[in-house]
Parts: C-alpha cells; sequence; structure tokens
C-alpha cells in the first residue's frame, strides 16, 4: 500500500489548498433569505473574504464588519460588535445577522454568545415597534480548521439558533443540507425535490443570492435563500437529508441535531456526485415522498448510461489527480470509480483524519491500494507527489489554485468546485445529479479527446 | 431599459440639477446621529477658490463598524500591496492560513524576472507565485509562533536559496506576542542572506496605508543603502509609488528607455530587492503614488540628498508633461531635445485613436473611488476623452492626497496614526549630497518645477463635485440610484453590485485583466477599452421585448 496518511515533509504551508473558516461561514449566510453576515474581528479579514468570494461568484457579495482597532483588540470588541449590528440594522434591516469570529477576535478571546445576549437585551428594552433581526454566531478560528469546518459549523449554528416546530403550512418539508456546492447545484436539487412534490429547506441556499439575473429594481440585499421562518419550522421536518462522506462521520451536525431534539428522521450520504450516491439522492427522496421517481430523471439516468457505455473508451485507465474540499474530492473519486477512471492522486488541505479512510471505502478494488491519498496538504506537496509518478498522471481535477500547477506539469484541469477564478462559470458548474454527472462525464472526455488530438500528427476528426 | 440621456452639465459640475448638500443628507439619513455626524465630515462638495485652497475633508479615520466599505487592512498594505510586487524576496506571512491565502498574486503586479536590477546577471528568481505562511494552528496560538516562523524561515531557505526573506505579522500575532524581529536577526545571522519582519498587523491604522508606511520603513531601514556602487548610464532616476499592474511599469520603462534615462530602482512594480540596496544612488526620485510612498522619497531626500518630484504617467497630456518635468530638471539640451522627439514621436498616434472615440464618449460621466491616488489620476485619461467626473474618491488617501501637501501642518494625528512609527531621520554623514544646490533648486521653482509637493486631487476637480471619502457600499448604491452614471471606477468588491445596474465598473486596481494603461500605448488602450464598455450592445437588450414601458426605466433611475 502506497498511501499516507500525513506526508507534509514541511512546518509552514506553500500555496495552500484549503482557505479559512469565516469564508465558510459568511457563504452559508449569504444562502439565508434577507440575510447579511458580520465577520467580528478587523475589517481586513471581511474585505479579503469578500474580495475572494466575488472572483469566484462575480455577484454583489456585502459581508460587515466589526472593525477592531488597536484599542480593541486590547480591551475586547463588546462596543465595536453593538455598534456594527446597530448600523447594518439602519442601513440594511436584514432578518438575520450571521455573526462568525476570525482569529483575532478568538485569540483575545470574546465572548460573543453574551454579547449577543446584552445586545438582545438592551434592544428590549429600547425598540419595542422594531422587530429585533435573528443573531446567529459561530466561532471560526482558522487555527483551529479550514473553510469547510465553517461552513457546516455555520449550518450547525443556524439550527441550533433558529429550528423549532412552529406549524408548516403547504406539503410536507423535509430539510436539505448539501454541503458546499455551486447555486447550480442547488438550483438542481430544488428542481429535483419539487419534482417528488416535496418542500425543501435548504441550508443554505445561495442559488439566487450568488447567480441571480440583472436587477431591474435596486435590491439592498439580494433576492433569495432560505427564509428565516423556513429555518424556525426545521424541526418539523418530514425527514433530513446531509451531504458529504466526512460529514456524515461528524458526531454533531445540523442533522443530527435536529434527529435528538425533534425526533426528524436523517439521512446521510454522500455529495450525490456520480450514478451510486445520485441513485442513493432519488432513492432517499422516493422514500420520503412516497413516490416513484420522476420518468424524468430516470431518462436522466438513462441517458448517462448510454454515454458511458458509448464514451468508455475514452476514459478507461486514465489517471487523474483530484484535489480540493475533502467532500467533493471524495464524491469525484468516487465517480472515476465508477467511469473507469483511475484516481492515483486525492488530496485536500482538511480532512480531519478521516480523508484516507473515506475516500478508500468508495473507491472499487482496481484502485483502492494503490491510491495516494493526502489530507491536510499544500500544493507544493502535492505536486511534488506529481511529480515523483512522473508521468503517470493524464488529468488534474480540482479548483483554480491547481493552475500553476497544472500549467508546470502539462497535463489540463478540469475545473469543479470553489474557487474558480480563472473561468467565467464558476456559479454555474453542475457537479450533482445525473446531470451533473452528465456535465462532468462530458467535460473530461472532451478535454481528453482534444489533447489526443492535438497531440496527432494527422488531425482526425472522428473520435 | 435604455440608458439615462444626460443633461451635459456647464463648466462648474451642476451635478445634473441636483443640490449637493441635498444628496449628502440623503446619504446620511439612515446613519445614527454620531455616524452621520462622522460621515458628513467625510463627504464634501468640492470649491476651489483662487489660491488653490479647497475645502477640509476629514480622511484616514477609522471605518465605522457596521458600514461595508473598501478597505483592507495594514497587513494588506504592507505584505499585499508594496512588498508583494518584488519578485526575489520570499514574502513569509505568520499567522492562521486565511491571511496569505488570500493575498496569493490577488494583485495584477507584472514582473519581468530575466531582467536584472543593474545590468547584473539575472538569478531569474521568481516567487510572487507562491504563497509562503506560517499556517499557525492552535497550539502556536497558546504557546507562540516562533519556533514555527523559524522553521519556516528555514525551510523557504533551504528550498529556494533566496536573497532575502521578508516576515510579515497578522493579527494574531501581535496578540500573543511573538518577537517576529528578533527571530529574524537570528535567522539572518544563521543564515547570511537579509532577514527582516515587518509588525504590520491588521489592526494597526486604519487601512492599509498604516502598512504601505510601515514597509516603507522596513525597506528603508534594512534594505536601502546596502550597496554604493553607481552604476553605469545617465539621468539616474527611481520611479516610485509604481505598482506595474497590467504592465504600467513596462510601458514606462519603454519611454524611459527611448528618452534615455536610466531607471535604478523601481517601488516595486517589476521589483528587485538588489535595486532596492541602491536606490540611494539615483539623483531624482519620481513619485507616482504619493500615498503610498511618499516616506520612502522623504526619508531618501534627508539620509543621502535625493531631491524628489511628482509625476503622473496615466493620460496622454500628463505624460508628457511628466517627462518633461525630468527633462526640466536635470536641465541638458541632449535630454530635452530626446524628450521632446519622444512626444513628437509617439503622441500623434494618440491623439489619432483619441480623436476616432472621443465623439463616443463625450459628455458621458463617470464617479471614481479607489485607491490613494488612481481616483485622481484617472481623471485625466477621462478628461481626454470628454468624461466628465461627477464624484470621487480615495479608499484609502489622507488630507494631503486631497486637498495637497500644503495641509501636511495642520493634519491632527489620531489615536490610530500615533501608533504607526515615524523614523527619525539624519543625513548620513558621508553618503549624503544634496543633487541639486539651493540656487538651483530655487530657479527650477520659480520655473514651476515642484519639489517635494503635491497638489492633491480636489484642487483639479471642478467646484461642485462630490468627494466623498471611504465610500460604503451602501452610498454606492445611493450614489448609482441618484445619479446612475454611464462608468464607475472601483475595484472587484464593488463590480457586481454596479453592474447588477446595468451600469460598467472599471476596476482601477486589477484592471480588469486588462492594460497597460500608463504611458502612451497606454493611453491608447484606455481609450479602446471606455469606449467599448460604455458603447457595449449588450445595454441595448437589458431590457427584454416584453418589458418595454417607459416608465420601468424611469423608476429604475430615480426610485
Ligand atoms: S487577520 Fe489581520 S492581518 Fe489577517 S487579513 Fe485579517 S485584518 Fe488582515
Ligand atoms: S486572521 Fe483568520 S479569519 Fe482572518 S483572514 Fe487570517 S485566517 Fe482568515
Amino acid at each position: 500500500m502506497r498511501s499516507v496518511k500525513q506526508t507534509a515533509p514541511y512546518t509552514a504551508t506553500q500555496n495552500a489548498c484549503n482557505l479559512c473558516a469565516p469564508l465558510g461561514a459568511a457563504l452559508v449566510f449569504k444562502g439565508i433569505a434577507n440575510a447579511l453576515p458580520l465577520l467580528h474581528g478587523s475589517q481586513g479579514c471581511s474585505t479579503y473574504i469578500r474580495r475572494y468570494m466575488i472572483s469566484h461568484f462575480k455577484e454583489p457579495l456585502d459581508i460587515a464588519c466589526s472593525n477592531f482597532g488597536e484599542d480593541t483588540a486590547i480591551f475586547g470588541g463588546g462596543a465595536n460588535l453593538k455598534l456594527a449590528l446597530d448600523n447594518i440594522r439602519r442601513q440594511y434591516h436584514p432578518e438575520l445577522i450571521g455573526i462568525a469570529t476570525t482569529c483575532l477576535s478568538e485569540t483575545i478571546g470574546d465572548d460573543v454568545p453574551m454579547f449577543i445576549q446584552a445586545y438582545k437585551a438592551a434592544f428590549q428594552n429600547a425598540c419595542r415597534d422594531e422587530q429585533l433581526p435573528a443573531l446567529v454566531h459561530v466561532a471560526t478560528p482558522s487555527y483551529q480548521g479550514t473553510h469547510m469546518e465553517g461552513f457546516h459549523g455555520a449550518v450547525r449554528a443556524l439550527i441550533q439558533t433558529l429550528a423549532g416546530r412552529e406549524a408548516a403550512e403547504g406539503p410536507p418539508a423535509m430539510n436539505l443540507f448539501p454541503g458546499m456546492v455551486s447555486p447550480a447545484d442547488l438550483r438542481h436539487l430544488k428542481e429535483i425535490v419539487i419534482d417528488f412534490g416535496l418542500e425543501a429547506t435548504v441550508v443554505p441556499d445561495y442559488s439566487d443570492t450568488l447567480n441571480g439575473p440583472l436587477w431591474t429594481e435596486y435590491q439592498r440585499i439580494p433576492e433569495g435563500g432560505t427564509p428565516v421562518n423556513a429555518l424556525r419550522r426545521a424541526g418539523a421536518g418530514v425527514a433530513s437529508l446531509e451531504c458529504g462522506l466526512l460529514l456524515a462521520a461528524e458526531k454533531e451536525t445540523a442533522g443530527t441535531w435536529l434527529a435528538t431534539q425533534f425526533d426528524v428522521p436523517l439521512h446521510r450520504q454522500g455529495l450525490p456526485i456520480g450514478i451510486s450516491q445520485s441513485d442513493r439522492l432519488f432513492d432517499t427522496l422516493a422514500a420520503v415522498s412516497g413516490k416513484a421517481i420522476p420518468q424524468k430523471y430516470t431518462d436522466q439516468r438513462g441517458r448517462l448510461l448510454d454515454a458511458l457505455v458509448d464514451g468508455h473508451k475514452h476514459l478507461s485507465g486514465v489517471r487523474v489527480a483530484i484535489f480540493g474540499e475533502e467532500d467533493l474530492v471524495a464524491g469525484l473519486a468516487a465517480f472515476c470509480g465508477e467511469l473507469g477512471i483511475f484516481p492515483v492522486l486525492c488530496a485536500t488541505g482538511g480532512g480531519r483524519g478521516r480523508f484516507a479512510d473515506t475516500v478508500r471505502k468508495v473507491m472499487p478494488d482496481y484502485c483502492r491500494d494503490q491510491m495516494q491519498i493526502l489530507e491536510d496538504v499544500d500544493f507544493v506537496t502535492i505536486e511534488k507527489k506529481l511529480a515523483e509518478m512522473d508521468g503517470e498522471v493524464d488529468l488534474l481535477i480540482g479548483h483554480s489554485k491547481g493552475y500553476t500547477m497544472s500549467r508546470r506539469l502539462g497535463k489540463p484541469l478540469i475545473r469543479v468546485g470553489f474557487p474558480v477564478h480563472d473561468r467565467v462559470d464558476g456559479s454555474r458548474l453542475l457537479h450533482l445529479g445525473y446531470r451533473g454527472a452528465q456535465q462532468l462525464f462530458d467535460r473530461i472526455a472532451n478535454t481528453l479527446i482534444q489533447v489526443k488530438q492535438e497531440r496527432n500528427e494527422i488531425g482526425y476528426t472522428y473520435f | 431599459m435604455a440608458k439615462a440621456t444626460s443633461k451635459l452639465a456647464t463648466e462648474s459640475i451642476k451635478l445634473e440639477n441636483h443640490d449637493p448638500e441635498k444628496i449628502k443628507a440623503r446619504l446620511l439619513a439612515k446613519y445614527p446621529p454620531k455616524v452621520a455626524r462622522k460621515r458628513a465630515k467625510q463627504i464634501v462638495v468640492n470649491k476651489v477658490d483662487r489660491d488653490g485652497k479647497v475645502p477640509v475633508i476629514s480622511s484616514n479615520v477609522r471605518t465605522v463598524p457596521g458600514l461595508i466599505g473598501q478597505r483592507g487592512c495594514c497587513y494588506a498594505g504592507c505584505k499585499g500591496v508594496v512588498l508583494g510586487p518584488t519578485r526575489d524576496i520570499i514574502n513569509i506571512t505568520h499567522g492562521p492560513i486565511g491571511c496569505g491565502y488570500y493575498s496569493w498574486l490577488t494583485r495584477r503586479n507584472q514582473t519581468d524576472p530575466d531582467k536584472a536590477a543593474n545590468g547584473q546577471a539575472s538569478d531569474g528568481h521568481n516567487f510572487m507565485t507562491y504563497c509562503f505562511s506560517t499556517d499557525m494552528q492552535d497550539e502556536e496560538i497558546i504557546f507562540g509562533g516562533e519556533k514555527k516562523l523559524k522553521q519556516a524561515i528555514q525551510e523557504a531557505y533551504d528550498n529556494f536559496k533566496p536573497k532575502a526573506i521578508a516576515v510579515f505579522s497578522t493579527c494574531p500575532v501581535g496578540l500573543i506576542g511573538d518577537d517576529v524581529h528578533a527571530v529574524c536577526r537570528e535567522m539572518k545571522a544563521k543564515l547570511g542572506i537579509n532577514v527582516f519582519g515587518f509588525s504590520c498587523e491588521g489592526y494597526k491604522g486604519v487601512s492599509q496605508s498604516a502598512g504601505h508606511h510601515i514597509a516603507n520603513n522596513g525597506i528603508f531601514t534594512h534594505v536601502v543603502g546596502l550597496d554604493d556602487t553607481i552604476t553605469a548610464g545617465k539621468y539616474r532616476i527611481n520611479l516610485l509609488g509604481e505598482y506595474n499592474i497590467g504592465g504600467d511599469a513596462f510601458e514606462i520603462e519603454r519611454l524611459f528607455e527611448r528618452c534615455g534615462i536610466t531607471l535604478v530602482s523601481s517601488y516595486s512594480g517589476n521589483s528587485s530587492i538588489d535595486a532596492f540596496a541602491n536606490s540611494h544612488t539615483a539623483d531624482l526620485n519620481l513619485i507616482m503614488c504619493h500615498r503610498s510612498i511618499n516616506y520612502v522619497a522623504e526619508m531618501m531626500e534627508t539620509k543621502y540628498g535625493v531631491p524628489w518630484i511628482k509625476v503622473n504617467f496615466i493620460g496622454a497630456a500628463a505624460t508628457a508633461k511628466s517627462l518633461r518635468k525630468i527633462a526640466q530638471y536635470f536641465d541638458e539640451e541632449e535630454l530635452t531635445a530626446q524628450v521632446e522627439a519622444v512626444i513628437a514621436d509617439e503622441l500623434p498616434a494618440v491623439t489619432a485613436a483619441c480623436e476616432e472615440i472621443r465623439p463616443r464618449t463625450v459628455g458621458k460621466r463617470a464617479m471614481l473611488f479607489v485607491g490613494g491616488s488612481r481616483a485622481h489620476h484617472y481623471q485625466e485619461l477621462f478628461g481626454e476623452l470628454g468624461i466628465k467626473t461627477l464624484s470621487a474618491g480615495y479608499e484609502f488617501g489622507h488630507r494631503d492626497d486631497y486637498e495637497g501637501r500644503r495641509v501636511l501642518p495642520d493634519i491632527k494625528v489620531d489615536a490610530d496614526s500615533r501608533n504607526i512609527e515615524e523614523l527619525e531621520i539624519q543625513p548620513d554623514p558621508e553618503r549624503f549630497h544634496p543633487r541639486i544646490d539651493e540656487a538651483k533648486r530655487k530657479t527650477l521653482e520659480a520655473e514651476g518645477l515642484g519639489f517635494s509637493d503635491y497638489e492633491g486631487m480636489m484642487p483639479e476637480m471642478p467646484d461642485g463635485s462630490m468627494v466623498i471619502d471611504d465610500l460604503s457600499q451602501y452610498e454606492t448604491d445611493e450614489l448609482i440610484r441618484i445619479f446612475k452614471p454611464d462608468l464607475f471606477c472601483a475595484g472587484i468588491k464593488e463590480k457586481y453590485a454596479v453592474q447588477k445596474h446595468g451600469i460598467p465598473l472599471k476596476q482601477l486596481h486589477s484592471y480588469d485583466y486588462g492594460g497597460p494603461y500608463a504611458g502612451f500605448k497606454g493611453a491608447i488602450n484606455f481609450y479602446k477599452e471606455i469606449d467599448r464598455m460604455v458603447n457595449s450592445r449588450v445595454w441595448e437588450y437589458m431590457q427584454a421585448p416584453w418589458e418595454a414601458s417607459p416608465e420601468l426605466s424611469a423608476t429604475y433611475a430615480w426610485e
């Protein structure tokens, strides 16, 4: 067995393969209707994170900040947080403010829950005719976790702070925790759920807020997102579905919390990437809704398999390296296994010590024991590993930060996940369901054909 | 939606029949009284009096918590802006992963590693595509990060054998009390290369500006003056505050070369640490971005006697003027003739391009909110295209950048700025020599060459235009709704919010991945780019045929 659990030979990080925790939290809060994320710390973090997410989503994306100065750093940020909340309320009238800490406020040990308590109390005394926005706090010290921990932490905080059993109207609702996927993925998931006659509370849902049309009228906070009221009803959901193979091993998540507090049945699976995980999704939805899988989707599955049969020759035996978020990489690796592609290297900047086992479990026999599975690694380490495997890789699958590596190695990069800031379609990339699988398959096959075609001396036009 | 047809304003901008004071009141309406009072001092209606004096504008003050602004942090100014573009220094971010990650090749500084400083052989070093971080974990936050920092420096050295390593502290570092400077001294002694640190924690100062100052101090203390070799070439100058976004510095370098002007160093676009070390041997400092780099120029003048003048290579006329200033300073016929020949050779193509495009841009209205100098410089290019600037402001400028250096003695130093060290500089006992004598300086000044002077943005803007410091996102939205300008200039954070309204936004930090816009060739690029943006066919399709109703666009523009 060639796999190593922790291979980073260096102490320091050179070209990281993960981002910091408040980014994940801010993304989640962007997926709540009429909500505004607020980072509690100095302004650099919020500006950087805003700037960075905008380069991927190419959409308006406001993140407020409590703006620490040198004195705040010494004496604590309570007063700043209060002022920030006041100002946000007056400018934006949000229904929810999502407060994530930065390394600075975490290092000085600000007691944010206490600040929030005090703010609520003062508010109740002062303004009786105004509704206080919901205040949700998540601790996101980046020296303890990556953007994925920030993401899942914020989802959990939303549910733990808000979920109850307020009477639900309309068709039975289920809670859907899709993980960190693209706006196109979210749209597709919602379409699927609706086609099963279900109502879903998708947390988070930034399909509109971060991939919306041009405005015909002004929007202070972009339209869309999970309604706060829907979050309050999450405890009355008919079921919860939580996606992500690594997330499924977490002890306390939004899903487990709803299960223990409100007996909402929890279904857990990987991101529905590829055939078997998509099959699971549809099985679960059929079970929850009591309805058969709509013809539209059996057709999609059929067309996907038809394409795989016809296109298998292009993919079989191809060797890829996959990198990015742990759950995404695990999902993609499993899909590659289904396609006959050999993922020789799977890497993530996070992983929490569970990455290797999780990935290995979903791989077919032919490659399971010969894969390099790296967690908590940076790009310099990934590239070194690839260089050691000299010429054994045909293709890279991952996000834009892998571009320099792809350029140096002369291997094409199929862009997936986040961040994709060197292409125009970061928000529109579809990974999930049979349709997502179809698109991934098409992109991979076409890229391989293009390489073959370009290297061919004659220049065939049939493949 | 049809583009709003603008009524052209007369000479001094009338803001299209809006009362600027009313607009100001509207911008402030939603703020609590205390915040409104503070912001009121940062929103000013311009009025230039006879001797060029303008109203006071409050700037370089802390952004109010909860106002979503454009500014970054001290670390971003120090590592990201000033030191980032130097290809042969390994920059290690000491802190958790995010700060370093987000500043990893995000600015579009270009560099040419094959071109070594001062005719030396190139080592080909280019570390700009790397992001080195100590990636602090729990353990370091609790027990301190000096050990990990030492290892990081050692690893960077072992891997790349650089000439220099710089360390940048982020917020948590200041709190846990790591002594990065001691670590740097120790590693410098151990490795035998230059290793220096910056205490540029993000909470210091009020914006990137604090980081610029700290970077200037560090470079001056640790690098400038290390190499006294006077290299070959006539008319030896430094170009300060030019960061080579989109290849601007390459275009300026091209012009210098044609004119026979020798560039000793540039701070810090297309730069090398060797050139910094040697830069005190130049005979003149040219300042592009006054805000970010004037400290180095001032210190170099005090210590070594190198005078500085303000230049601007954004805009064809401004470029010609700046080249002429250099010739005026050196006052040699050969150079003057060459500068005039270059201008005469290059200007016709620029004028032709401008004349061709101008009919399609004249009368359009722009707003510029960006940086600490670009909001001023780019008004030149817009002027050439006949585009009016209705409103402008800086993200991190100080009063001197708005009102001119004449107000320097009146600037109150608040608590946020007091913490940024001012170095005490004395003339160097051996190496100080004034490049021109007092009499000559006086003569040149009488002829109109201003030394150590920058007049600021406001004296050059028409009366009645709105000058707004540290514009917030909320105010941006309001301005857009009130004026519906034809073009907005800011950065990527503002871009997509403005474009949602159907108004093009030109990024003046990254140039939307275009450029260069400096110099003569750059001006042509810019004219074409603005023509493309304001006259794109996409605006014709904004409204679907079934939506066509005139009321709609009216509500759109005026709420
Ligand atoms: S932690 Fe401090 S140094 Fe880092 S990005 Fe935030 S404000 Fe800047
Ligand atoms: S200090 Fe922490 S939260 Fe801020 S940018 Fe750095 S890693 Fe992210």
